[in-house]
C-alpha cells in the first residue's frame, strides 16, 4: 500500500523544476520556492497529508542557493510520510509561510526564522521564539561561533 | 519610601528578554499579567502574558524558549557517541525513548539492523520509560491542584523505577544507555525479578490514586469541560500523543507504523471522549496499564542473544581484544576519536514518546558527525497551540492544563 | 553590681561580655536560621526531577526543615537555582535573587547550575556564579538526592557557624 501512494504521488506530485526521490522509504520532493505553498496545499487537499510534524533549514555554507528550507508531512489516513524541500539563497532567503494551511506551522516557522533567518512570508509573527531580543545573528548558522555568547546581564567580578 | 523605586530600579537596569505581542487588553478593564518564566505551575521556563478580563483569559501570548540550550548547534560539534548524553537531556523525564529514538535514526543511516535482545529490551526500557514520564506528568499536575497525597505516592513509585534503572545504567535520570548498534550492557543478575516487584507497587500505588482521584467531585469539577480541544482543532495544531489521543483521534506511531517489537505485542491505544484536561489526565493513566501489560509480555518473549550488533562500524570492540590485537586497539581509537563513520544522506524517525512524535532529522555528509541534527519536538509544537486550551478559560484553570499538556522544557525548547 | 551596662551599640566590641551574648545569639539565631531554610526552587531543566525526588519520600527533606517551598522572592531565603540558566533567563534570575531579603544563600543545584555543565555554547551562562553570588554547589548531572542533602546539610552547619547581626550591624 506505501508503494502504491508513493507511485501515485511521484507521477502526479512531479513538480515543475522539481524532482522526486525515495530515501529511506520517505518520499522526498524537491520543488522551487515559489511552488511551495501550492505543493503543501496539494498535499494537504490531494492526499490527505494533514498533520504538519516539522520545518527546519539546513545551511550549505559554500554552495548556492545556501539554505535548503525542509518540510515533513505525516497522513493520519496513509499513514506515511512525505519530505519537501526548498532551496532559497542567502540574499533573498524567503519562503511563503504555511500558517493558512496548518496552525502548527505558526511556531515552528518562527523558530526557524530564529536559528537561520529563514523569512516566512505570510506569517503574522516572526518574533525570536527560542532566542531573545537583542540577540544578533542566527546561531545555526554555519557561520556563526558557537561559543560567541551575548549576554543579556553583565557578569560578576 | 524606597519599595517601589528599588522594583523600577530594577526594571530599569534588567532587559527584558522578550518582546510580547501586547502590552494592554483590547478592553480598558483587562489587566496584562506576566506568568512566568520562574512560576511552579508552568514548570519553570515558559511565561504566559495573559490578558485577563476579571478571572477569565481574554487571551494569552506564550512565550518558551528560556530553556534553549543550543542542543543542535552542539551536535555539529560532537560525534554521533558523543551526542547521546545531549540527546538523553531533551526529554529528561523519559530519558530512553530519547535515546533509542536518535540511535535507531543513526542505525538506519547507517543501514545497521539491531540483534534481536537489543530489540526487544529497548522496547522493553521504552515502555518503562513512559511509565515514569506519565507518572511524573501525573504527580506534578495533581501536586499543583493540591493532590499532595497523590504526588507522593506517584513520586515514591517512580523512585523505585529511577534506583531500578540505576542498577541497570548507573544514572538515576539520564541514561545515556543506547549506544548505535545496540545497548551499553547487558541486564544484571536479579533485575527482572525486581522489575516484577515493582510492577506488583505499581498495580498497588495507581490503584490508590484511582481511588483517590476518579470520582473525586472537587477533580472532576477542576478538570472535566477544562482546556477542551477537538479532533480537528489538535491535528490543526499538528498535537500528537495522548493530546491527541484525548479528543478521540487514535494516532498512535507504534500502531501505525510499528517499529522496534511493537509489531509482536498486544496492547491497546487509549482514547478520550472530549480532548479535557480530565481525558489527558486518564488516557495517561491507562497508557501506563498498557505499558505495564506490554513490559510484562516483553519479559516473557525476551530472547537470548548479544546486545550490539558484531559490526566494526559503530559497536566498540571487546576490551581483551583491544589491550591484544592491533586491529581492535585501532577500530577503537578510530570509534572513540572520529566517531562511528556514516554515509551521506539524510533520515526522519520518529518514536511515540510518551508526549508525542519526537522526530529526529539527521543531515549527514559521511564522517563522525552530523552535519546537521534536528529534533521535532512534541512539546514545543504543543506549545503553538497552547492558546487555544487557556484563551476562555478561568486563570485558575491554566494551572491544570498547563499540567496535562506535560511540557517538558529540555524538549520544548532544546 | 557596679559594672557598666552592656551598650547595645558598643563603642568597643572587644567587650568579653558583649561578645558572650553575641556568639550565644549566632548560636541560638543561626540554629532557627538553619533548621527552617524556606527554599525557592528556581526550576529550570532535568534536576526538577531530582529536586521532585529530594523533596518527597524517601529522601525527604523535610527531616532538615527545608522542605517548604516559598515561591515568592520575598517570602524565602535559600535560592535553589536548579537545572541549567541561559542567557534569556539570566535576567530573571538575576532579579529574583535581587528580590530576595537578607539573609539569603544560593545553592548551585547541578552541573549546569555550577559550571553550565556540558552545554558551552551561545545560549548557556557557564555557571550562575557569574551573574549572583553562590554558596553552595552541588555537582552531579543530575545529583543523587543523597548529595542534595548533604549539601543541605554544609550549608546549614555553614549557617550555623555564621555572624548573624539581627539588631544591628554588629550585633
Amino acid at each position: 500500500m506505501h508503494a502504491a501512494i508513493l507511485e501515485t504521488m511521484k507521477e502526479r506530485m512531479l513538480p515543475e523544476g522539481g524532482e522526486a526521490c525515495v530515501s529511506h522509504r520517505t518520499l522526498v520532493l524537491t520543488v522551487p520556492p515559489e511552488c511551495v505553498f501550492d505543493a503543501a496545499r496539494r498535499l494537504k487537499a490531494e492526499f490527505a497529508f494533514d498533520l504538519f510534524l516539522d520545518v527546519t533549514a539546513v545551511d550549505w555554507l559554500g554552495q548556492t542557493p545556501r539554505f535548503e528550507v525542509v518540510y515533513h508531512f505525516y497522513s493520519t489516513s496513509h499513514k506515511i510520510r512525505v519530505r519537501l524541500k526548498t532551496r532559497v539563497p542567502e540574499t533573498d532567503p524567503v519562503v511563503d509561510s504555511l500558517v493558512a494551511l496548518y496552525g502548527a506551522a505558526g511556531f515552528m516557522e518562527r523558530e526557524c526564522h530564529d536559528m537561520y533567518g529563514i523569512v516566512f512570508r505570510g506569517n503574522p509573527d516572526l518574533r525570536p521564539i527560542l532566542l531573545y531580543e537583542g540577540f544578533e545573528g542566527h546561531p545555526l548558522r554555519k557561520d556563526y561561533p558557537k561559543r560567541r555568547e551575548q549576554p543579556l546581564v553583565a557578569f560578576r567580578k | 519610601m524606597t519599595g517601589p523605586t528599588v522594583d523600577t530600579h530594577i526594571d530599569a537596569v534588567l532587559p527584558n528578554p522578550i518582546r510580547p505581542a501586547f502590552e494592554r487588553g483590547e478592553r480598558d478593564d483587562e489587566v496584562v499579567v506576566s506568568i512566568g518564566p520562574s512560576h511552579p505551575a508552568t514548570h519553570g521556563t515558559v511565561q504566559l502574558i495573559a490578558a485577563l478580563d476579571g478571572e477569565k483569559v481574554a487571551r494569552v501570548d506564550v512565550h518558551c524558549g528560556y530553556l534553549h540550550r543550543g542542543f543542535e548547534k552542539e551536535c555539529e560539534d560532537h560525534t554521533w557517541h558523543n551526542l547521546i548524553p545531549y540527546v538523553d537531556r531533551l526529554n529528561y523525564c523519559s530519558g530512553l525513548v530519547n535515546d533509542f529514538a536518535y540511535c535507531e535514526a543513526v542505525e538506519t543511516l547507517m543501514g545497521i539492523e539491531i540483534t534481536p535482545r537489543c530489540r526487544y529490551l529497548r522496547t522493553l526500557l521504552s515502555e518503562y520509560s513512559r511509565v515514569t514520564d506519565h507518572l511524573t506528568c501525573v504527580a506534578a499536575s495533581l501536586m499543583e491542584l493540591g493532590a499532595m497525597t497523590a504526588f507522593l505516592y506517584l513520586v515514591m513509585l517512580r523512585d523505585y523505577m529511577y534506583e531500578h534503572l540505576a542498577d541497570l545504567t548507573g544514572a538515576r535520570l539520564t541514561y545515556s544507555y543506547g549506544r548505535i548498534g545496540g545497548l551499553a550492557r547487558d541486564l544484571p543478575e536479579g533485575w527482572l525479578a525486581r522489575l516484577a516487584w515493582i510492577l506488583e507497587q505499581y498495580h498497588e500505588f495507581v490503584g490508590r490514586i484511582h481511588g483517590l482521584l476518579d470520582r473525586n467531585r472537587i477533580f472532576i469539577d477542576r478538570m472535566r469541560d477544562v482546556g477542551v480541544m477537538s479532533a480537528a482543532d489538535a491535528i490543526n495544531w499538528g498535537f500528537t500523543g495522548p493530546m491527541l489521543r484525548s479528543t478521540g483521534f487514535g494516532l498512535d506511531l507504534r500502531k501505525d507504523a510499528p517499529y522496534l517489537a511493537y509489531a509482536e505485542l498486544d496492547f491497546d491505544v487509549p482514547v478520550g471522549i472530549k480532548g479535557d484536561n480530565y481525558d489527558r489526565y486518564y488516557v495517561r493513566m491507562r497508557e501506563m496499564d498498557e505499558s505495564v501489560h506490554m513490559i510484562r509480555q516483553l519479559v516473557d518473549r525476551l530472547p537470548e542473544g548479544p546486545i550490539s550488533v558484531d559490526d566494526r562500524r559503530c559497536t566498540l570492540p571487546d576490551k581483551k581484544l583491544v589491550y591484544t590485537e592491533i586491529e581492535s586497539l585501532i577500530n577503537h581509537f578510530k570509534l572513540i576519536m572520529d566517531g562511528p563513520d556514516a554515509p551521506a544522506g539524510e533520515v526522519y524517525t520518529a518514536h511515540e514518546a510518551p508526549n508525542g512524535e519526537l522526530g529526529f532529522y539527521i543531515v549527514s555528509t559521511g564522517g563522525g558527525t552530523p552535519y546537521k541534527l534536528h529534533v521535532r519536538s512534541p512539546s514545543f509544537v504543543h506549545m503553538g497551540g497552547l492558546h487555544r486550551l487557556l484563551q476562555g478559560y478561568q486563570l485558575a484553570d491554566i494551572v491544570p492544563t498547563f499540567g496535562s499538556i506535560n511540557m517538558i522544557g529540555g524538549e520544548c525548547d532544546r | 553590681m557596679d559594672r557598666a551596662p552592656i551598650p547595645i551599640r558598643p563603642v568597643n566590641s572587644r567587650h568579653p561580655a558583649f561578645e558572650y551574648f553575641s556568639t550565644k545569639k549566632d548560636e541560638l539565631v543561626g540554629w532557627a536560621r538553619k533548621f527552617s531554610l524556606f527554599p525557592y526552587p528556581f526550576v529550570t531543566a532535568c534536576c526538577a526531577m531530582e529536586f521532585m525526588a529530594v523533596s518527597s519520600t524517601p529522601y525527604d527533606t523535610d527531616r532538615f526543615g527545608a522542605a517548604l517551598p516559598r515561591f515568592s522572592p520575598r517570602q524565602s531565603d535559600l535560592l535553589m537555582v536548579v537545572g541549567t540558566i541561559t542567557h534569556k533567563q539570566a535576567p530573571v534570575l538575576l532579579k529574583v535573587y535581587e528580590q530576595m531579603c537578607e539573609p539569603k544563600w544560593v545553592m548551585a543545584f547541578g552541573a549546569c547550575a555550577t559550571s553550565g555543565g556540558f552545554y558551552q555554547n551561545y545560549a548557556a551562562v557557564a555557571g550562575i556564579d557569574k551573574i549572583i553570588p553562590v554558596d553552595i554547589y552541588v555537582p552531579g548531572c543530575p545529583p543523587r538526592p543523597e548529595t542534595v542533602i548533604d549539601a543541605i546539610m554544609k550549608l546549614q552547619d555553614r549557617i550555623a557557624r555564621a555572624h548573624h547581626p539581627i539588631v544591628t550591624e554588629t550585633f
